[in-house]
């Protein structure tokens, strides 16, 4: 299988890279602006403005047409002018998109994600409907506008090396103007009230990063589609906002997650396609279009940053609960024999651990074994016994639990003597030795807990 | 309180059951009626009547001809030649079978998103409706893929794709709740990912149906942008029959939605299956975007789910009616954006849907009984004209008091007085403009009259007002100071705001509270108390 996709890997021709080059510069513009727009929990604004950019896209078209077939530009002026157009449409429907949103989510009364879905299916109605009766007469191809063409641009050698410059010029302004306003956008991002008070505008950062974000969007349609850009805006900022709580981390971050899921889904249209089709008797399937498995990339990614980040991730946090776990059933287990053994002094049988902890058997398990493999526990005529080691290791927590019950006792005292032990039963797994020691020291190094039973000592002689 | 709130709403349920019931009864009759050909339609139709093929995609992939299709295809049939008044007459009063049939479609499919999406709306949760809407883009290519593998080269089942994109679409609403419960992304960004990554898969098996040969006459494409005009009698069909069971679970569980929409953590304390409720409401939702995909097309298919209830929301805060309203709107919007393209061969349905909710949604949002903008503009103007006009008479009655002969005035005493014009202006820190504009209000209504240089004066009718007005300030005044200890210099300007609002029951009870303090009150005629503030501009 590998095999087999590195056979398809090695027609690994210019072209491919091109695509990844163009598709990776076009997903990492997205992403800064992404950032924000997440960490504002605008998140479905960015999938609005990317939808509406499309009347914004049609209408420049039709304009610059217009303007070519009046004799007004020729064909080479038209070229630099449509860019210039195409932004002016772009950042003309966003902010009609943000300012009519709020309009109707003001004045009319509406709730934000209503207004923001009447206002955004309107436009993109119009644009559809704009596209399919002018699509002839300004050549522009639906699917184009929708999927994206990269496959399409980097066949002519001087389109592909202007549309990299391009796009590469959008990210070096997105980052720009990050880099010039980061503490601005980061007070405004996460504390609007603080930044006006400091005389932040925060309505005109927000209507900047509208405009923003409708520029890179219409940079990056026609690489990976005016739908799929959503996907560069919002997952590589997700992804990244799973792993880490810095601003600069994350943007670095997003930046990077982009660039691989584009190098990915390059990799992966070229592939999956191929390796699972073709054995099913598709012999015409060999690669599928690259904008969509950038998404898919980006998606599983996404995934991966969800299940395996360090801290926040559903694993880590799954394995470390599960640490936790084990550990208070060790140090449970350690109280209950220490306290048999306190109950039946040394001389007499090994006494058997009562099973009843409350834990899970496998956790119970674990915590034996791991208790045995540290030289704490033997096992003697089947019965579980404390080492020497293990005494002493008991005697830290029975003494953490006996402490804490005289410290409640002394302080709290409307809580009646039987309610103490559960208190202290949970609290002494994290009553480490200087807290015990503190304890100690402010109930005057109490001989006896509440319910008049030793406190063992420090060195572990009861 | 919570009694009578459940009161009204199962009263509102039983309402609710039975108007659901009757639409659906309505639309059975009506879908026996239409889709039964009738001689005119499927029988030498297809003959005579020349079809404007509606090209979904003038650019894109290769179209299904109609002639090579093995079904008929309903399509609106548009007669070769004729005007577009001709076409619009035919397809408006509903002569051609197939028009009959794809309106009825929509109609009814408007219908139904519309109920199910004031529950949406009201649940703050209108965008999943775009969530399931792209997320089932992958369903439908799966499900045909999976078909080509099963059997290569059959036709495409409309069943299975509908199946297929239901689950995918289940799938994404799943997703998202998945996502916002175990990672650390927010509600809308867990949409934002599941919508774009559910799309871009969507679009990578879309590209893939392309690459094999039966795949391009799927006519998958369709999906995406909506088309109406290609939905069969056995299409249609479906979409009543699934229709026709949402407007049932909405009849049924009416009340239950109610509760849900407003007070999900009331309805969990009454011991309602909140999850369940909602989890079969989602069901709903992606059940409405499924069947929906066809007419409208997966990109828009939301917009279906979101207009029709928040331009009913504008006409009415009753839940009931706004749910019937929605529904109306919905079919309205459905049927005249699908009738177009009975006319205009190169119309696409999705989108005229869309802005015709879009239309429809700014005029309700314009002229909305309940919240719509002009009349409650028009409410606010009246309120300020009412006010404007009582301060302009108590500013009179204040100027023209000092020179009355007698200690207690007399509303009969009031008439005629001549005021200057500028000591009005003075007395309020007005605008020229406004007192001008205020006078002339007032004239109108036969309160004032003017005189000879730059003076006016109160009619009978004038006085009278201007008396009760100067009367509920002093009497609101009189109040304020004695039962909430406001001071001298401030009880002017509360007393402004608010003695306009006082009703005649009000009145009598402020002259009962303040009769003993001032005895004055107690006469039998309305009498007017003294100010309790001396009236800063005293002098002439």
């Amino acid at each position: 299988m590998i095999g087999e996709a590195l056979r398809l890997l090695s027609d690994w021709s210019t072209l491919d890279t091109w695509i990844v080059l163009i598709a990776a510069l076009a997903a990492m513009a997205c992403a800064l602006p992404g950032v924000y727009l997440l960490l504002r929990r605008q998140s479905m604004l960015g999938d609005a403005l990317s939808h509406t950019v499309l009347p914004g896209i049609v209408l420049a078209f039709v304009i610059s047409q217009t303007l070519r077939s009046a004799g007004w530009l020729d064909s080479r002026s038209l070229h630099a002018a449509q860019h210039a157009i195409l932004f002016g449409g772009a950042l003309v429907s966003g902010l009609l998109t943000a300012l009519l949103t709020q309009w109707v989510q003001r004045r009319g009364r509406v709730e934000s994600s209503a207004a923001l879905g009447v206002v955004y299916t309107t436009l993109f109605a119009l644009g559809l409907l704009l596209l399919r009766l002018l699509a002839d007469n300004v050549h522009i191809d639906p699917d184009c506008v929708l999927f994206g063409a990269v496959e399409n641009i980097v066949i002519s050698p001087p389109q592909r090396v202007s549309v990299a410059w391009f796009t590469a010029t959008v990210l070096a302004l997105n980052l720009l103007l990050v880099l010039l306003f980061y503490k601005e956008l980061r007070i405004s991002t996460f504390d609007p009230a603080l930044a006006t008070s400091l005389g932040i505008p925060a309505r005109w950062m927000q209507l900047g990063l509208v405009a923003v974000t409708s520029a890179t969007l219409v940079t990056a349609f026609e690489i990976v589609g005016s739908i799929l850009v959503v996907a560069m805006l919002i997952v590589p900022a997700a992804t990244a906002r799973q792993c880490t709580d810095r601003l600069g981390t994350m943007i670095a971050m997003s930046l990077a997650v982009a660039a691989a899921s584009a190098v990915l889904g390059h990799a992966a249209a070229l592939t999956i396609p191929a390796l699972i089709f073709q054995p099913l008797g598709f012999d015409e399937v060999r690669d599928a279009n690259t904008a969509g498995m950038m998404a898919l990339a980006a998606g599983v990614l996404f995934l991966l940053a969800a299940l395996l980040s360090p801290r926040y991730g559903w694993i880590s946090r799954a394995v470390h609960q599960m640490r936790l776990s084990v550990r208070i059933a060790a140090e449970d287990l350690l109280g209950r024999l220490y306290r048999q053994e306190e109950e039946h002094p040394r001389p007499q049988e090994p006494v058997e651990a009562i099973d009843r902890l409350g834990q899970p058997p496998i956790i119970r398990w674990l915590a034996a074994q791991g208790l045995k493999r540290k030289g704490y526990l033997r096992r003697a005529n089947g019965k579980w016994q404390l080492t020497e080691r293990g005494h002493q290791a008991a005697v830290r927590v029975v003494r953490a639990h006996r402490l804490w019950e005289s410290y409640l006792a002394a302080h709290q005292q409307e809580l009646p003597d039987d309610q103490l032990h559960y208190s202290a039963h949970r609290a002494e797994h994290f009553i480490d030795p200087k807290l015990q020691a503190e304890l100690a020291k402010e109930l005057k190094r109490p001989a006896h807990d509440p319910h008049g039973r030793d406190i063992p000592g420090e060195n572990g002689n009861s | 309180m919570i009694s009578r709130r459940v009161d009204c709403l199962g009263h509102a349920a039983g309402f609710g059951t039975r108007a659901g019931l009757a639409a659906v009864l309505i639309g059975v009759a009506l879908l026996l009626v239409a889709t039964r050909p009738t001689t005119a339609g499927a029988g030498q139709g297809r003959a005579t009547v020349h079809v404007a093929q509606a090209d979904p995609l003038p650019a894109g992939a290769p179209q299904v001809q109609p002639a090579a299709a093995p079904q008929q295809r309903a399509e609106p049939h548009v007669a070769a030649a004729a005007t577009l008044w001709q076409r619009f007459v035919r397809a408006i009063t509903l002569r051609d079978y197939h028009t009959r049939v794809v309106l009825l479609g929509t109609l009814v499919l408007g219908m139904t998103s519309g109920v199910v999406g004031t529950f949406m709306l009201l649940r703050k949760r209108a965008l999943i409706g775009d969530v399931v809407g792209h997320a089932a883009l992958p369903g439908v290519c799966l499900a045909f893929l999976l078909q080509q593998i099963w059997q290569p080269g059959a036709e495409r089942s409309l069943p299975a794709l509908i199946g297929g994109a239901w689950l995918a679409a289940l799938a994404g609403a799943g997703c998202t709740v998945a996502l916002r419960r175990w990672t650390r992304i927010r509600d809308d960004a867990a949409q934002a990912v599941v919508l774009s990554v559910f799309f871009g898969a969507g679009v990578v098996l879309l590209s893939i149906v392309q690459r094999i040969p039966t795949g391009s006459a799927a006519g998958l494409q369709n999906w995406i942008y909506g088309q109406a005009g290609l939905m069969l009698a056995s299409d249609v069909q479906l979409i009543t029959a699934a229709a026709i069971l949402c407007l049932v679970i909405c009849g049924l569980l009416f009340k239950e939605f109610a509760l849900l929409a407003f007070d999900e953590k009331f309805a969990a304390s009454q011991g309602w299956p909140v999850l369940l409720l909602d989890l079969l409401l989602m069901g709903l939702v992606v059940m409405v975007a499924v069947i929906g995909l066809q007419a409208v097309g997966l990109l828009l298919v939301v917009a279906l789910l979101i207009l029709p209830p928040a331009a009913a929301r504008f006409w009415t805060d009753h839940l009931l009616r706004m749910t019937l309203l929605a529904g109306a709107i919905g079919g309205i919007t459905a049927f005249f954006g699908v009738l177009p393209s009975a006319m205009l061969a190169r119309w696409a349905t999705g989108p005229s849907i869309v802005l015709v909710g879009g239309v429809v949604f700014g005029f309700s949002l314009l002229f909305g009984t309940q919240r719509g903008l002009l009349p409650r503009y028009w409410l606010q103007r009246e309120v300020r004209r009412k006010v404007g006009r009582a301060d302009l008479l108590r500013a009179m009655y204040e100027l023209i008091e000092p020179g009355l002969p007698d200690d207690a005035p007399q509303v009969t005493s009031l008439a005629g007085v001549p005021v200057r014009r500028e000591l009005l202006v003075q007395k309020r820190s007005w605008k020229a403009r406004r007192v001008a504009g205020l006078i002339a209000d007032a004239q109108r209504r036969g309160l004032i009259a003017t005189g000879p240089a730059d003076q006016v004066s109160l009619t009978t009718a004038g006085a009278e007002e201007a008396f009760r007005a100067a009367r509920q300030h002093r009497l609101w005044e009189l109040f304020l100071m004695q039962a909430a200890d406001v001071g001298l210099t401030q009880v002017d300007r509360s007393a402004d705001r608010i003695e306009h609002f006082l009703e005649p029951d009000e009145i009598d009870e402020l002259e009962r509270r303040l009769a003993r303090q001032y005895p004055e009150l107690a006469r039998p005629e309305p009498a007017m108390p003294h100010s309790p503030h001396a009236l800063p501009e005293k002098q002439p």
